[in-house]
């Protein structure tokens, strides 16, 4: 157990170094009133730098990652983050840069926006794309925003989003916050879109379709063209969850297949790190008809100088302030740039034949959630029948830490019953697949022959199993001084 | 492979999708090596002019601060940078027990009871705490100044787009609220009253009056703060604030133009539940070792989707590892000191200024580390000319002011040297 930095904080001990101060020094109360001044003092920890590097070094031991252990994690798509994307993303002329310099100073840092921008549209299909939102679910929100605005400008926002029951959680909670009510529409056996129910579903008053492509199950809606049809017929919109971008570069466009807005996860399909929880970028795309709704500012190139547009009557506005999580964006071109047209799409090819292989590695041993044809880049098994052996997917899990593999996703998509989720991506060797696939079936015999060993882990973790109801019941989220 | 799956190309796994929508080869140049693309990018870099070459006075939202390199050794690290959101806890207690000391950390700067793991950035954590304001106040008018951050008020009134919210904007007064304005507007219908501090002009405001205007009407006070004055100002919950949120990035995270930023969220704890994004706590294992989880769950939204508080799923989750390791490092005396540098050094600059022709105050009311000055030339060509000087001025505020045209704020952090601030002077004093 490693202690927490407040335990590991020693009087009087300094991990700062600041020069000393140049200008005549004086009272903060003769320059700022009393009133407004600090009464009392942070209880900030006190330690040295060898002290920070030690605790944190030991905390970052403590974590599962990418570069340590293959993270199999189902729609997130954890992929090899190259490193030389983190060295230029780091580089002095990009950190060093105020958002609000001069356009004339920040010509390199706009071009490579642009071009990112451009690069982005040619991916998916679309005619124009914005950089600004933070993460997948604020590009959903920014995407909701230009329907509501689409819609009023027709003169009526409309009422409702129809989402299907395999979604993101993120979909549903994106449409209420932008104020619409959420329609759940019924999927098929395969998960696929069921098109009587969307046709009983759409009307008059539906505003959007939220829709993943590949869906959760790892399947491509091959009636999208259809699906498509019936949305535009009733004058609504369609939109894309691009979170399974990744099995589409370079092999089928989001805008070819009648998406009218799409948002990309530059930390997923691109190859920018999760960070343990982010930052991450969801930039948004939209056919030309939308493109004056995009939220302000956009990249322009103007007589050959790029510049900041912060003009359109018709924008949704900012969805945050500046321009956007720029330093993703750097790590995104770079692997653009690094893959090209043919690297791209096989890094697509090979996402998906890696599922593929896995699934067929694993078939026979796992029941798979849908049997019969490819998955795309990803695929779903169920744990229902290991609960007869008393197992649930939850301890099938955890024993898959104790040997060193992260878990796939886990009770997602919710249309499956104990679903276990798993995408390998392009960027896993064979070698480790086949490591996996051995490991996930010994962990199948175990369930059957020595199910405690699953109830019970993990066994090889820093901690063992966490108690999560204790955690929500006995609330402690944060230190605090003894006896304040 | 191809074996195993029984199929006899790559291609054939593509078989759902119908020919029609197979695309073309991608409109995109060939890929190249590394060699090639840090040529590529290194010449980009080169075309921008940053604080590398240049001598910044710019603040606004984004400060230039001193950035311990113990902060990038750690968040550069493969274990916290290419680790996914700790939903597997127990392979994950770096980046949770990391999360649970942020909280602590921000809980202690701001005076609060309760923070959760980060926010996109201060202006969409200050839309949120909106949101949190309406739902739990069932009201449906929203109170901010004319001297909050413009694209702070813009980004409040996006998310709020698709709720039936009225904004009273009410304009400052010399660079502060209106304080008799907004006692006339504060009424039983007001949600929440928004008070930046300090605020866009760096002004600090009168917390305690505007509280006790907010208070009077049942209404909650949101505190939007900038984090690293909290070393001297007084923190939001000393003065009572229901929800402090702000901008993060002056803890240890570079400017980069404008992004990945953190933005912080800390409630008392009467509202936590109704707080958005994702929350560590402490529990115990299966032999009773202390261990950190994700909890408070059932407000998120792969839980409770279109019920949940908020959508936010990926955070900022590197960059309050950052914060967290800047405080950490800086610890309770290295808070204090430079926030005093801070006001030391913008004091020192604004004395200096005013002893040159040309230029005046726009306000005498206090501040902490920026301030507004009216010059006698239109700022944006003093700046123009500043820049051929190796020195980024300040921030013409008629980019955002229409009454402002003949204004600049400037900022002084503890990055500026007495030399470089005489240099500024010496420049500026030619106009």
């Amino acid at each position: 157990m490693e202690k927490l930095i407040f335990e590991i904080s020693s009087e009087g001990r300094k991990g700062y170094s600041l020069p000393k101060l140049d200008v005549p020094d004086a009272e903060i109360k003769s320059l700022i009133p009393q009133d407004m001044l600090r009464v009392s003092e942070a209880a900030l920890p006190e330690a040295s730098e060898l002290d920070c590097v030690r605790h944190f070094t030991r905390l970052s031991q403590l974590n599962y990652s990418v570069d340590t252990n293959f993270y199999p994690l189902g729609s997130c798509t954890m992929k090899y983050n190259p490193k030389v994307n983190e060295k230029m993303a780091s580089l002095p002329q990009f950190t060093g840069l105020h958002p609000y310099q001069p356009e004339s100073s920040v010509q390199g840092m706009l071009e490579l926006l642009y071009e990112t921008e451009q690069m982005l549209c040619r991916i998916c299909g679309m005619d124009a794309f914005t950089l600004q939102p933070a993460a997948g679910a604020h590009g959903e929100l920014t995407g909701m925003l230009i329907v509501r605005a689409y819609h009023t400008s027709k003169g009526n926002p409309r009422r409702k989003v129809l989402i299907p029951d395999s979604a993101h959680g993120t979909n549903p909670a994106s449409a209420a916050l932008c104020g619409y009510e959420v329609v759940t529409v019924k999927s098929d056996k395969n998960g696929r879109v069921d098109l009587d129910a969307l046709k009983a579903a759409v009307d008059a008053d539906t505003a959007v379709m939220m829709l993943t492509n590949p869906n959760t199950l790892g399947l491509f809606e091959n009636n999208i063209k259809q699906i498509a049809d019936i949305i535009h017929k009733a004058g609504a919109l369609l939109y894309l969850d691009g979170a399974n971008m990744n099995a589409l570069m370079g092999v089928a466009r989001p805008g070819d297949m009648g998406f009218d807005i799409c948002h990309v996860n530059l930390h997923k399909t691109f190859s920018t790190p999760h960070g343990g929880g982010g930052p991450g970028s969801g930039p948004v795309g939209v056919i030309a008809a939308l493109a004056d709704y995009l939220p302000v500012p956009r990249v322009k190139l103007k007589r050959n100088k790029y510049v900041l547009d912060a003009e359109s009557k018709k924008s949704v506005g900012r969805v945050r302030a500046f321009f956007g999580n720029t330093g993703i964006i750097i790590r995104a071109y770079c692997y653009m740039k690094s893959l090209g047209c043919d690297g791209l799409k096989d890094a697509t090819v090979d996402a998906v034949l890696n599922a593929n292989y896995l699934k067929a590695k694993l078939k026979g041993h796992y029941t798979l959630a849908v049997d019969g044809e490819p998955c795309m880049h990803e695929f779903v098994l169920t744990g229902k029948d290991k609960k007869a052996c008393g197992v649930k997917t939850l301890d099938i899990a955890k024993r898959l830490l104790d040997y060193g593999f992260h878990a796939p996703t886990v009770y997602f998509p919710l249309i499956v019953e104990e679903a276990i989720m798993v995408e390998p991506t392009e960027t896993e060797s064979k070698d480790t697949l086949d490591s996996f696939a051995a490991t996930m079936i010994k962990v199948a015999g175990e369930a059957a022959s020595e199910p405690g060993l699953l109830t019970s882990a993990p066994h090889t973790t820093p901690v063992g199993r966490l108690d999560e109801v204790f955690a929500a019941r006995e609330l402690n989220l944060r230190w605090k001084k003894p006896g304040a | 492979m191809l074996a195993a799956i029984g199929v006899s190309s790559a291609e054939d796994l593509f078989g759902a999708i119908p020919e029609g929508l197979r695309a073309k080869k991608l409109d995109l140049p060939e890929g190249i090596s590394e060699l090639e693309l840090k040529k590529d990018v290194h010449d980009k870099a080169d075309n921008n002019y940053s604080t590398n070459k240049l001598v910044s006075f710019l603040g606004g939202g984004a400060y230039e601060h001193h950035i311990p390199e113990v902060i990038e050794s750690i968040i550069s690290r493969g274990e916290f940078l290419t680790a996914y959101t700790p939903y597997q806890a127990e392979a994950s207690q770096g980046t949770l027990q990391a999360i649970y000391e942020y909280q602590s950390l921000i809980c202690e700067l701001t005076g609060m009871d309760v923070a959760n793991a980060s926010m996109y950035d201060g202006a969409s954590a200050l839309a949120e705490a909106v949101l949190l304001a309406v739902r739990e106040t069932g009201r449906t008018r929203v109170i901010f100044s004319e001297a909050l951050h413009p694209e702070y008020r813009q980004v409040v009134r996006t998310y709020l787009e698709g709720y039936k919210v009225g904004f009273t904007e009410i304009p400052h007064k010399s660079g502060v609220y209106d304080e008799a304005m907004l006692k006339k507007e504060t009424d039983d219908n007001t949600a929440c009253v928004i008070v930046q501090n300090p605020n866009f002009f760096g002004f600090i405001e009168k917390a305690d009056a505007i509280e006790a205007i907010c208070h009077a009407k049942g209404a909650l006070l949101i505190a939007c703060v900038n984090p690293l004055s909290l070393g001297v100002l007084k923190s939001p919950g000393e003065y009572n604030a229901d929800i402090a949120v702000g901008e993060g990035q002056p803890l240890g995270i570079p400017m980069c133009y404008g992004g990945p930023y953190l933005g912080f969220f800390a409630v008392k704890e009467k509202h936590m539940r109704r707080m958005p994004g994702r929350v560590a706590g402490m529990t115990k294992d299966a032999n009773g070792r202390r261990g950190f989880v994700l909890t408070m769950q059932a407000r998120e939204q792969h839980i409770r989707r279109e019920k949940a508080t908020s959508n936010i799923c990926s955070n900022e989750g590197l960059m309050a590892l950052a914060a967290c390791v800047y405080l950490s490092s800086m610890g309770r005396d290295g808070i204090r000191e430079v926030a005093r540098q801070n006001v030391l050094k913008s004091h020192y600059m604004k004395d200096r200024i005013l002893k040159l022709s040309g230029f005046e105050l726009f306000s005498s009311a206090p501040f902490f580390n920026e301030f507004v000055v009216r010059c006698g030339k239109d700022p944006e060509k003093i700046i123009a000319d500043l820049l051929k000087h190796g020195i980024m001025g300040g921030i013409p505020l008629g980019r955002f002011y229409s009454g402002m045209k003949n204004c600049m704020s400037i900022c002084v952090t503890e990055t500026k040297s007495i030399e470089e601030m005489d240099r500024f002077a010496e420049v500026l004093g030619k106009h």
